[in-house]
């Protein structure tokens, strides 16, 4: 008898039960911690600092999140992936929702079975090399060695590009973004290819970053959006209007510092509706109608959170370009809350 | 000289021996000097030794730096290794990323250890039996103490684990568990019934026959998909079942070896003792078996040791991920050999005191009849 | 429970019981309910693994093998490009497995025997120094020495343009070793011929040598014959032929060094670290192989007149060969095992393309996970029936 209500005890500690295709709502609410599955490192969209606090544009929509569905913006436990890891540590259960600069793709989509939730950045691929090599185009990096991240679309953009141009190239495969940046740097390869975002965030820490340059030649579209696992809906919905909710309140002046005064008066109705004033559309997605109050004091709008991790004023330096709304010229254009 | 005395027959005293046949000299002479092929191994061991020494003593000592805030510092302050950053990187090393207002629980837990320990390692201690039970109870002691989660203990993830830490808590599972499956496996290879001898075989062959990188990723991808509907493992969980598997079927191959040397006359002896199975094994067969495979045994303990560095594929920071980690540090960017230098001096005093344990207990155990 | 414990007599015992006391009967149920226990566990993991992928709609089958891999891989022994299908990524991956592996146990096998010698030399100095390098050797992880090796190379090596140069041929920079490559013209057969019939010739030889030996004890000088039939004729018939071998130099072109071999950098950081980690195992191997010798072998040898390295050659190792070859089979196939490590720094071998890229593009896990270890599997097994062929030949025949 007391063996065997060691063995219950240790066997309740070993298996901590999450229901890997069902009701992730649920779930996440009743353990009351978000699991985020975030890169192992990429300065400005997810890193530590010396604290050991996580930061960043992708770390941000995670506290977003667990502030809807949590009340809390703090209650995420980060769990870091490489490339190669991600959507195991996804499909498996170990997180609830991927926010990894992910590209959007239809094979993921489909054959891994993954929902994606939109986009929350607009990337294409480049290519970033040392000024002192002379070069000024894609075009002329025939026979160079390049580093790329292994288990990315730009491994395969990569090699699409350089057959395309009937070019050659010596590919380093690497496994993280910090490994990327040692072998760049030591010489090991002349290009380091990326999503343009991460070159950009690479450079920043790099210790004369002026001394590098980014290609003009963007080579493919990389949407980068978070994802949840397929046959989940209601965690999906969740998660999706969070998601939108964020760029609405750009789109309608909402920030963190006058939210609560904006809920309170509310100055149209749409901002009513989002701020949870009029109607229930918390309620509709599983959540209070306080959610996207919440999460938008937690951490800001879509603007507040891009200036805040790789904005113009930023270390990284990202100009909004493509992100800006649709209304300041951008593609950003999130579906209405109504 | 001789023009001085002359002596009677067998009168004369004893001349000293020869200078190069005692002392020091003796020693150089048969040592490093004696023939052709010994002087040159001589002088080729004297000139790597130059080759070596002073630029190594140089680099990782003299020119050493040991305080700046970055490797452009270091760089400054001198020409050689940068010992400055592992200061700096300390409390990670050695405890990955465990909060740091709860690293009493594996302070305390490293302390238990050797209490643990002790009674294992040598026989002459006080109370050595309670000390066993201790030892037998300090796995789930340890464990509960890491993680938490009962006794008011606040619980903290697995996923914070890292460094020195993480490679003693899978080491020493690893350590702990296998030896036991390991014997049950080699039995069962060693048995007399069929069905039983294969299952084992296969297991062990398998197990054997594949890198441990590929079991570490199944635990790490593969194996919820073997678990019922809606249930997870933890990461660590697995890689410990992961690496407790693998060393246990090399622990098998090497206690079988040893149950292979037995002669079959103890078996036959004890047979006619009328001991059953199991009291045969107990009392007969393992004290003498496992005795013979003492250091085959430890030689696994310590391959299985150097194996836990493998767990940086999937992800996890142990010593070495750290010091990988740390490598790309921008702050400290280029500096590779000095962290894999430190790491690797963490391993060999490991490494290299669990092998000279292993001898010290070989002589204690050779009692006289050596196979 | 309570019926076994008060009386003793067997035939009061009820069947079930009965059977279990008879030691024969025993056994088989012991087997057939280990069978039945295996059984049920192998058909619930199967029948989980059947419901959890039907759940996420995923299924099993090895059609992507036949797709086009869309990755390129750096080093590679036949024609592939991104196009080339997963399967034949998958076999450029495996060759590159075995070239480490090969490269490895040469270079291991060498300086490990070496290394075991010199450990049993009487010489103080290379006696110690030769016990340091074993203990820093084996005492450390070897995947500590590949990424130690690795990071020396990338990160202190220079950039191809301030290469160290040997000569106009060989170049030595962060990106690998540039060697010249042979460009043979036609009438080089004639060398490569001569080379290969100079190989069967020392063979024969050697036999006819073993032959008059037994028979009139007369011993042939093999060594100088052999050498004079492998090495001096055909440089004889080269030269006789007017050289006709080029060679392509690497040159510095663009960003690379063009023409040539090159080894890079990964390929040399796997095989040195994994050669020489596992040389100071085989050293030990060695070293306990030779101890293992009774000493009276060497002095009856010394009393029948042989001299130092007769004894060595005729006596002492071919016994130690019999101690030294199982655990050299071990040492051989963990070198072909550590080749896994490969991922680590990046060199394409069958973990880093099968069971890396290729997985991770298709998410494939679970068939290229059982495609990896069952290759694994495959090569352990060849490996151990080849060296288990081997030592049954030197085993002692006692007459």
């Amino acid at each position: 008898m007391k063996l065997k209500s060691i063995l219950v005890a240790g066997a309740a500690l070993a298996m901590t039960a999450t229901v890997a295709n069902a009701a992730t709502l649920e779930d996440v609410k009743a353990s009351g911690e978000l699991n985020c599955i975030v890169t192992t490192g990429l300065v400005g969209f997810a890193y530590t600092d010396a604290n050991g606090r996580w930061n960043g544009f992708d770390v941000d929509f995670c506290r977003a999140t667990a502030a809807a569905v949590l009340g809390d913006g703090e209650k995420v436990k980060f769990v870091p992936t490489t490339g190669k890891t991600r959507f195991t540590a996804l499909s498996s259960g170990e997180g609830d929702i991927l926010y990894r600069n992910t590209t959007v793709t239809m094979s993921r989509d489909a054959d891994l079975k993954l929902t994606f939730l939109g986009v929350n950045y607009y990337d294409g691929q480049g290519f970033m090399v040392s000024k002192a090599l002379g070069v000024t185009s894609a075009k002329q990096l025939n026979g160079a060695s390049v580093c790329i991240q292994t288990g990315t679309t730009t491994e395969l953009n990569l090699a699409d590009y350089f057959r395309a141009q009937g070019m050659s190239y010596e590919p380093v495969p690497i496994e993280t973004n910090e490994e990327a940046r040692t072998n760049y740097l030591s010489g090991r390869c002349d290009v380091y290819t990326t999503d343009a975002s991460g070159l950009a965030a690479s450079r920043a820490t790099f210790e004369s970053p002026k001394d590098h340059i980014l290609l003009p030649e963007i080579i493919s579209k990389e949407p980068l959006g978070p994802a949840v696992r397929q046959g989940d809906d209601a965690w999906a919905d969740a998660t999706r209007w969070v998601l939108n909710a964020l760029i609405e309140a750009e789109e309608f002046g909402i920030t963190s510092a006058n939210a609560d005064e904006m809920a309170a008066n509310p100055p149209n109705p749409t901002v009513a509706r989002i701020l949870g004033v009029e109607g229930n559309y918390g309620e509709m997605v599983g959540l209070d109608n306080q959610w996207a109050l919440r999460a938008i004091k937690a951490v800001g709008n879509y603007g507040e959170i891009f200036d805040r991790n790789i904005g113009p004023n930023t270390e990284i330096g990202l100009e909004r370009g493509l992100n800006a709304l649709w209304t300041n010229g951008g593609i950003l254009y999130a579906p209405p809350i109504r | 000289m001789s023009d001085a005395k002359s002596y009677e027959p067998g009168q004369h005293p004893s001349l000293p021996p020869p200078k190069n046949l005692v002392g020091w000299q003796r020693w150089v002479w048969d040592n490093l000097f004696g023939t052709v092929s010994n002087t040159v191994l001589t002088l080729l061991s004297v000139y790597l030794l130059y080759l070596i020494i002073p630029g190594m003593l140089d680099y990782f000592v003299l020119d050493a730096v040991i305080s700046a805030n970055s490797r452009a510092e270091c760089a400054e302050l001198g020409k050689g290794a940068c010992w400055a950053f592992i200061g700096d990187r300390f409390q990670v090393f050695i405890y990955g990323f465990y909060p740091a207002e709860l690293r009493w629980r594996p302070n305390l837990a490293f302390v238990l250890l050797f209490v643990a320990l002790a009674p294992v390692l040598y026989d002459n201690i006080p109370f050595r039996k309670y000390g066993l039970m201790f030892s037998l109870a300090f796995p789930i002691i340890a464990g509960v103490l890491m993680v938490g989660g009962v006794f008011g203990l606040e619980p903290v993830d697995t996923r914070l684990f890292g460094g020195v830490l993480l490679t003693i808590v899978i080491g020493v599972t690893g350590i702990t568990f296998s030896l036991p499956l390991g014997i049950l496996l080699a039995l069962g290879r060693y048995s007399n019934l069929p069905a039983i001898k294969i299952v084992c075989t296969v297991f062990i062959e398998f197990i054997r026959g594949v890198p441990l990188i590929t079991l570490l990723f199944v635990a790490s991808t593969m194996l919820s998909y073997f678990l019922p509907p809606g249930t997870s493992f933890d990461l660590l969980l697995r890689v410990l079942i992961m690496v407790t598997l693998f060393a246990s079927a090399y622990m098998a191959e090497v206690i079988r070896g040893g149950l292979q040397s037995l002669p079959k006359g103890q078996f036959e002896a004890a047979d006619a003792m009328g001991l059953k199975y199991w009291q045969t094994m107990r009392l007969i067969v393992l004290p003498q078996a496992l005795k013979i495979s003492i250091p085959g045994i430890v030689n696994t303990f310590i391959g299985l040791y150097k194996d836990t560095t493998l767990v940086i594929v999937i992800g996890m920071l142990d010593v070495l991920g750290v010091a990988k980690s740390a490598v790309s540090d921008p702050v400290w960017n280029g500096l590779s050999v000095e962290i894999y230098v430190f790491v690797a001096g963490f391993f060999f005093i490991c490494c290299f005191g669990m092998s000279r344990y292993s001898m010290y207990l070989e002589k204690k155990l050779h009692t006289g009849h050596k196979r | 429970m309570s019926v076994a414990s008060d009386t003793d007599s067997t035939p009061q015992r009820g069947g079930i019981m009965r059977l279990w006391y008879d030691s024969e009967a025993r056994q088989v149920i012991i087997q057939i309910f280990t069978i039945a226990v295996l059984f049920a566990l192998v058909f619930y993991l199967v029948r989980n693994a059947v419901i959890n992928l039907d759940a996420i709609g995923k299924s099993l089958g090895f059609d992507f093998l036949f797709q086009p891999a869309n990755y390129d891989i750096n080093q590679s022994f036949l024609e592939y490009d991104s196009r080339s299908s997963n399967l034949k990524a998958a076999i450029v991956g495996l060759l590159n497995t075995f070239l480490v592996a090969g490269l490895g146990i040469f270079i291991a096998t060498i300086v490990g025997f070496v290394m075991g010698v010199l450990r049993l030399s009487k010489n103080f100095l290379m006696n110690r120094l030769v016990y340091c390098y074993v203990e820093a050797m084996r005492n450390v992880p070897v995947l500590l020495w590949i990424l130690l090796v690795h990071g020396f190379i990338v990160v202190n090596m220079p950039g191809p343009r301030q290469a160290l140069g040997l000569g106009e041929s060989f170049f030595f920079s962060n990106r690998g070793i540039n060697m010249p490559s042979p460009l043979p013209e036609p009438l080089f057969w004639a060398t490569a011929i001569t080379f290969i019939l100079g190989v069967i010739g020392a063979i024969v030889f050697k036999r006819y040598a073993k032959k008059i030996q037994d028979e009139t004890g007369k011993i042939l000088p093999v060594l100088y014959v052999s050498f004079g039939l492998i090495v001096v004729l055909p440089v004889i018939v080269y030269f006789i032929t007017g050289a006709p071998l080029n060679w392509e130099t690497p040159a510095m072109q663009g960003f690379n060094f063009q023409g040539g071999y090159v080894v890079k950098p990964e390929l040399i950081a796997l095989t040195l670290a994994l050669a020489l980690y596992t040389s100071a195992f085989i050293a030990e191997t060695v070293r306990s192989g030779i101890l293992a010798v009774n000493y009276g072998q060497t002095e009856a040898a010394g009393a029948l007149g042989l001299r130092n390295n007769r004894t060595l050659q005729l006596v002492v190792i071919p016994q130690a060969m019999r101690v030294i070859v199982p655990p050299l089979t071990s040492q051989y196939l963990n070198l072909t095992k550590n080749s896994s490590l490969a991922i680590a720094i990046g060199y394409m071998d069958i973990t880093a393309t099968l069971g890396g890229i290729t997985l991770n593009q298709t998410g494939r896990e679970m068939e290229c996970m059982i495609l990896v270890m069952a290759i694994y599997l495959c090569i352990s097994l060849a490996v151990s029936s080849f060296m288990n062929w081997y030592n049954n030949r030197i085993k002692l025949i006692e007459r």
